[in-house]
């Protein structure tokens, strides 16, 4: 058994399975946006902000941001572990990272939900 | 007379400072010898080379080095499948420490291997004669068995390369697996325990390098789905 520390889940498992489901909303979610854009070519601000204004796609939204926040955590702490030898500039990178996911997710919060 | 351009990877670190190629030529008489027999003729114009090699038959795994860029072992490998325009590159397994020449430090490599525990345990009593098994369950052994630890997938493997002291690579994974689907093994759960963390199996990228490299046809991605699928079913 490996010790690691930085990782999103505890084990190998849950970052495995994480990594799965997060790109299966990330997909779903850019599937959805791409097929909007080309049924909407006239797309004004007012179709837009209506879309956004439903409840259901806010939902869809945060589920997409939270879903890039754990996909790039797992996926960038493995290219950290594989790139990046000493110790301390990994763990300097990875909370450059951790802690830019962290705003993004809370500036889509006041995004979504903002006035 | 066929004239074969051999460029052999030389390093003798009590007198070079740095590795470098150096070039044979070799008078093949237009015959597909395997690689191995060019190297033996090599070592007979300049008796300085060193390599390993043993069986010349693929059994013993002595002889994995990389040839025109591709892992393999120089004893079943013709020139034929490796030669092009003439010339033939020989290096030692990429990603281990070479000691001289073609002759590279597995000591990492055992050691993963060690770590998965490469044999039988079984916490029952052992009957009088043998533990017995069906042919079914003999079955899901072929493909596992066979491995001759030749480092030959391990060392094209890019996550073993970059993480070789916790990542277990192809080769310790396969024997892993080997010993969780052989039906006399009892510890599967302690095996599945030692493993699950981000490194030992996940590191595993699904490239397929150790399939496409491995002189016994073997495919180490399909043991290591299989050591993934018994984690996740048993964590979820």
């Amino acid at each position: 058994m490996v010790t690691s520390i930085m990782n999103l889940g505890r084990s190998g498992v849950s970052d495995w399975l994480i990594q799965r489901v997060s790109a299966v909303i990330l997909a779903l979610y850019t599937i959805f946006i791409v097929a909007f854009l080309l049924f909407h070519s006239d797309l004004d601000y007012s179709a837009w902000s209506a879309l956004f204004a439903q409840t259901w796609m806010k939902i869809f939204t945060l589920l997409a941001l939270l879903s890039v926040a754990a996909h790039a955590w797992v996926g960038l702490w493995i290219v950290a572990t594989d790139y990046i030898k000493p110790a301390n500039i990994r763990i300097a990178t990875l909370t450059v990272v951790i802690l830019a996911l962290f705003v993004f997710v809370v500036w889509g919060v006041q995004v979504l939900w903002g006035a | 007379m066929s004239r074969l351009t051999v460029s052999i990877y030389r390093y003798n670190p009590e007198t070079d400072d740095a590795p470098y190629m150096h070039d044979y030529e070799v008078d093949t008489q237009g015959r597909d010898l395997m690689v191995l027999n060019v190297i033996q003729m090599i070592k007979e114009q300049d008796s300085t080379l060193a390599y390993r090699r043993s069986c010349r038959e693929g059994v013993c795994g002595s002889d994995g080095m990389n040839m025109n860029g591709k892992n393999s072992l120089a004893c079943v490998t013709p020139l034929s499948d490796v030669v092009k325009d003439n010339r033939l590159v020989l290096r030692p397994l990429p990603g281990l420490p070479v000691i001289r020449d073609l002759v590279v430090d597995m000591a990492i490599f055992y050691k993963q291997y060690e770590r998965i525990q490469p044999y039988l345990q079984n916490d029952e009593a052992p009957p009088a004669i043998e533990r017995l098994q069906s042919p079914e369950e003999r079955d899901k052994l072929d493909g596992l068995y066979e491995c001759i630890l030749c480092a030959c997938c391990s060392t094209s493997c890019p996550s073993f390369w970059w993480n070789p002291d916790k990542f277990v690579g192809p080769a310790g994974l396969l024997w892993a697996y080997r010993f969780m689907a052989d039906s006399r093994d009892t510890h599967t759960q302690e095996r599945l325990a030692e493993l699950d963390d981000p490194f030992s199996v996940f590191r595993c990228r699904g490239i397929m390098n150790c399939v496409a490299v491995c002189p016994k046809g073997l495919n180490p991605t399909r043991a290591i789905g299989k050591i993934r699928d018994l984690l996740v079913s048993n964590a979820a």
